[in-house]
């Protein structure tokens, strides 16, 4: 049985709001494809959640209009707090409305790209094209991409051209303070031939509930020799259905590095997947996780591998509380021909609560006689002999608890390369699991 | 002048009695060991006064100046003064040393009192160089990939920032080579004096040719069978302990048999 899914933007919906932004035709085009393919398409299937009964497409209302800030004093201070003084590669976003972007004038001189996804849709349409729902993720992958496709709303671009390092990181902030506000974002990251970025990204909600859809994609280009680091702190609201698909496309002795801290207190369906296409690329995954209350949780990692000799590394490590439950699904692909590829994997659940659900599911399919692969899973509750020895020394237990907890979660929060975020994420895992 | 005192403990682990009735008193001053084959009870008693919770005492008091320790949770042990040198410390990943040791420090001190930054530093530098510790090691997580021999100068580290009244250190020797067994005993003399009383657990002697004991007990069956001065140490060394058992009548000098 299929549930028939009414969708509350209509053809036209799509095409006024396409006009709006003066979009190329061939965008256009694009998004009502998506939306007529939207109806029919099913939704993904993540190992061992049924979402079928999941609410993906009702939202109040497609964009809501924000404020735009003419600085950074205008903040609100639980966002100035992420942003560091010296932060110079900026782009933040209001709800649906870009508003504030600042990009290193050195940077921009050399070919550095920065801005919010409309804006280049207009003025990147090469680039966009080559490189949009082309590759990492497709619109007619399922449903939600297809939504994504025909409803996007926001996002950012960024494009760093050959053989240019960029020393400091570009930090995407994307602040929610509208109950009624949905999320269709998209980031899309092409680093060039030999080129180096650090890209670092905040879902902030400054207010407590939800009403709208969060269905965010995230896709990551390394060309050749391309450096991409990827963090990101996620902390939406309770009342979001959140969909996020954070991609790569590791070319020829590319490296992409992911670390995403996903503190959500929306229920979450999250696919990470890097593909290794080049020979000697590497693609290393971190993931940690805070599931509280009544979350109901699902995190697919996946590294495909096509080149030979490509390294790919899975780490997530998930602390679930109250009655949260959550699934981690740890992919590692070898393909045929991928000779000498090497997928390790770490799946590591910590219960804090009886009623906690957590499952570390990981998956090796090998398709390559000459690899190796390996993978480590554990699901339990905090070690009481670790408990013991911090007590030994004299700390209360749930100081010893809360350091347990927090070196558990270390992997993501040590890498973070802005101090700014560093702390936002020890803050919000103090929050989450207390 | 401070004064621990166990008396006729009893302690079972999963219903299998180790310890049956040992009886040492501790003052601070004092540096006491306790000796005895495998097997015979010495580290179930360590267990037992900081309270691990494999360990269930079932008869017997053990008081720290009088109050009672037993009705103590872990963490309030150590803060009255308890301090174990573990024989298997736990890792934990993601935990600095540093970041461990001053958590510790400050759980002894009120809120609004930490430790300050700076001199917290300049002591653990200060101890870390008399334990001939790399530098490296404050930064590194907490006893996760340290060597056997690192981690015993990490259990000797922790006390010498801590500063307890009373170290038990559970066969701190073993597994240490003779370089490492003079820093360790180094960092052990440097806490004596009046304010320190520290019970050493070992089976071998050497470890007392570095640390002079002003008590010796000997642990059979899981009781104390024999006390007596350095003097004891030595004999032990050279002639083993066969004597003592024959002495007493004792066959086999393992816990679950009986004189």
């Amino acid at each position: 049985m299929t549930v028939e899914t009414k969708l509350t933007m209509t053809e036209q919906d799509v095409r006024s709001f396409s006009a709006s932004h003066s979009e190329p035709e061939a965008f256009t085009n694009l998004r009502v494809q998506a939306l007529a393919a939207a109806e029919a398409l099913p939704l993904p299937k993540p190992d061992k959640t049924k979402i079928i009964n999941w609410n993906f497409t009702d939202f109040p209302v497609h964009t809501v209009e924000s404020s735009t800030y003419a600085s950074l004093d205008e903040l609100p201070e639980q966002v100035k707090s992420i942003v560091d003084t010296d932060q110079k590669n900026l782009y933040i976003q209001h709800n649906n409305t870009p508003a504030y972007i600042s990009l290193d004038k050195n940077l921009q001189q050399q070919g550095v790209i920065l801005t919010d996804i409309q804006t280049a849709i207009r003025e990147h349409g090469d680039l966009v094209a080559k490189y949009f729902m082309t590759e990492a993720v497709k619109a007619e992958e399922h449903k939600l991409t297809a939504l994504h496709a025909a409803l996007l709303n926001g996002g950012m671009f960024l494009y760093v051209p050959k053989n240019l390092a960029i020393k400091n990181p570009v930090q995407a902030i994307f602040v929610h303070d509208n109950e009624e506000a949905s999320l269709f974002n998209h980031a899309l990251i092409v680093a060039d031939k030999g080129s180096e970025v650090t890209y670092v990204e905040n879902y902030i909600s400054t207010v407590p509930n939800a009403k709208g859809q969060a269905n965010i994609v995230s896709e990551v280009f390394a060309e050749d020799n391309a450096s991409v680091t990827y963090g990101a702190v996620d902390v939406l609201a309770e009342g979001f259905t959140t969909y996020v698909n954070r991609r790569g496309v590791a070319q020829r002795d590319a490296r992409i590095e992911w670390a995403l801290g996903m503190m959500n207190d929306s229920d979450t369906i999250s696919d990470n997947t890097t593909f290794l296409i080049g020979d000697n690329s590497v693609g290393d995954t971190k993931t940690v996780v805070v599931g509280r209350g009544t979350q109901k949780q699902n995190f697919t990692t996946q590294v495909i591998h096509w080149g030979k000799n490509s390294d790919g590394q899975i780490l997530k490590h998930g602390v679930m509380k109250d009655s949260a439950s959550a699934i981690f699904n740890g992919i590692g692909k070898i393909e045929h021909g991928a000779t000498k590829a090497n997928a390790e994997q770490e799946s590591r659940v910590l219960m804090l609560s009886p009623k906690a659900r957590g499952d570390a599911n990981p998956i090796l399919l090998i398709d390559e006689d000459d690899v190796t692969a390996g993978h480590a899973a554990s699901v339990g509750r905090v070690d009481p002999l670790q408990l013991y020895y911090l007590m030994s020394r004299g700390i209360t237990k749930q100081e010893a608890e809360r350091l347990v907890i927090h070196g558990f979660l270390a992997p993501v929060v040590n890498v973070l390369p802005i101090e700014g975020v560093k702390k936002q994420l020890t803050e919000v895992i103090e929050r989450k699991v207390r | 002048m401070s004064t621990l005192v166990i008396k006729d403990l009893h302690v079972e682990i999963e219903g299998k009695q180790i310890l049956k009735g040992v009886n040492i008193t501790i003052n601070t001053s004092e540096i006491h060991a306790i000796m005895g084959p495998n097997g015979t009870g010495k580290s179930t008693l360590a267990s037992a006064i900081m309270g691990h919770p494999k360990y269930e005492v079932t008869q017997g008091t053990i008081e720290l100046d009088g109050e009672d320790v037993l009705a103590m949770e872990v963490d309030e042990r150590a803060r009255a003064g308890l301090f174990l040198a573990m024989q298997y410390p736990s890792e934990i990943s993601g935990v600095t040393n540093a970041d461990f040791m001053r958590s510790a420090m400050n759980a002894r001190r009120e809120e609004g009192n930490e430790v300050s930054l700076m001199k917290f530093i300049r002591e653990l530098d200060s101890k870390m160089e008399t334990l001939a510790m790399d530098q490296d090691m404050a930064q590194r997580y907490l006893n996760e990939g340290f060597s056997g021999g690192e981690k015993k100068r990490n259990e000797i580290l922790q006390m010498m920032m801590i500063k307890p009244t009373f170290a038990v250190l559970d066969e701190i020797d073993s597994g240490l080579d003779i370089d490492a067994l003079k820093v360790v005993s180094e960092g052990i003399n440097q806490m004596k004096g009046e304010n320190f009383g520290c019970l050493i657990i070992t089976h071998y002697q050497r470890l007392l040719n570095y640390i002079t004991p002003d008590h010796v007990h000997v642990m059979m069956q899981g009781r104390v069978v024999k006390s007596g001065g350095p003097e004891l140490a030595h004999k032990l060394e050279a002639e083993g302990y066969d004597w003592i058992k024959t002495e007493l009548g004792i066959e086999d000098e393992t816990v679950g048999q009986e004189a």
